[in-house]
């Protein structure tokens, strides 16, 4: 796990990463698609993302079936939620200490 | 090095992805009015020219009474006018800020309005079924405020408010049954018209 300095976390550099942790952060789970609809991401976008997010322990995959279609969601890991405030606080950290 | 507004931009984005993520946000202020109007119309209609007005819980019918199944029509046509009009309304919102109506936020904001909503349905046919015609309408304010006040966690918070003033309304008017049909009157007509106009004006300009 990078983290700068300043404490943030290099894995959340990007607004579609910042995106999926805080839909995760506030839902139980989402789907991949109402996911890009909701980022407003291509596919392969999306995916890329959350590929890297899932290699850092951040998020996890659960794959099940409804209506014989396969339907992949994602769910916020413990760590990935440690992370996630981390990195805000260390936001909020430095908009203070700037002022 | 990124500067003090990207910090401060990224947390703000932060917030809003998080309330946009978990709340149903396309509900629209003019669906409240419009609900409202027609709550009033149909009030009005119910108690001026169908003479709906019980005044006693317990109203046992002598004859099937043909007046009383045309407020239950009445009352069914203006639940299906305010439906059909909150879903084009707040589809119309929707598509105004490029996102599509049917989302996991309205799933679950149905879904937590529908228990308290159908529970509240089939027992206001049991009690029409057993005469009980003076609680209608003050149950049917009462499970309607639950239904608001649950649905408050997943969309605009001062639903919840209005859910309660709802929920004081219906109890008061099981007290006094006489004035069930004018608290059913303020509560689905005039709550609802304050309520979208302080949203339209809070949230749509």
């Amino acid at each position: 796990m990078k983290i700068s300095i300043e404490g943030l976390n290099k894995a959340f550099e990007s607004r579609v990463r910042l995106g999926i942790m805080s839909a995760l952060a506030v839902n139980e789970s989402y789907d991949f698609s109402s996911l890009k609809e909701f980022l407003d991401v291509t596919d392969g976008n999306l995916a890329s993302h959350l590929k890297a997010l899932e290699k850092e322990g951040f998020i996890e995959v659960e794959k099940t079936f409804v209506d014989r279609k396969p339907n992949t969601r994602y769910i916020i890991t413990g760590e990935g939620r440690t992370a996630f405030e981390e990195h805000l606080k260390a936001l909020e950290k430095l908009i203070k200490s700037q002022k | 090095m990124k500067k003090e507004q990207d910090y401060i931009r990224d947390i703000a984005e932060i917030r809003t992805m998080m309330e946009r993520s978990s709340k149903f946000l396309s509900l629209a202020g003019w669906a409240g009015i419009m609900a409202g109007i027609y709550a009033l119309v149909g009030a009005f209609v119910a108690y001026s020219i169908f003479g709906f007005n019980p005044q006693e819980i317990y109203n046992p019918s002598e004859e099937p009474g043909a007046e009383f199944s045309k407020v239950i029509f009445l009352a069914l046509a203006i639940l299906l006018l305010a439906i059909g009009t909150a879903i084009l309304l707040s589809f119309r919102k929707a598509a105004k800020k490029g996102e599509k109506l049917w989302n996991p936020t309205a799933k679950r904001l149905l879904i937590n309005m529908s228990v308290p909503l159908s529970a509240g349905g089939i027992l206001l046919l049991i009690f029409i079924w057993h005469d009980l015609i003076g609680l209608i309408a003050p149950l049917s304010l009462i499970f309607y405020g639950l239904a608001l006040f649950s649905a408050g966690r997943y969309t605009f918070k001062e639903i919840k408010t209005l859910g309660l003033i709802q929920v004081g309304l219906g109890l008061i008017a099981s007290c006094f049954v006489e004035y069930g049909v004018l608290l059913w009157a303020v509560g689905f007509g005039v709550f609802h018209i304050v309520y979208g106009i302080s949203m339209h004006f809070n949230y749509e300009k």
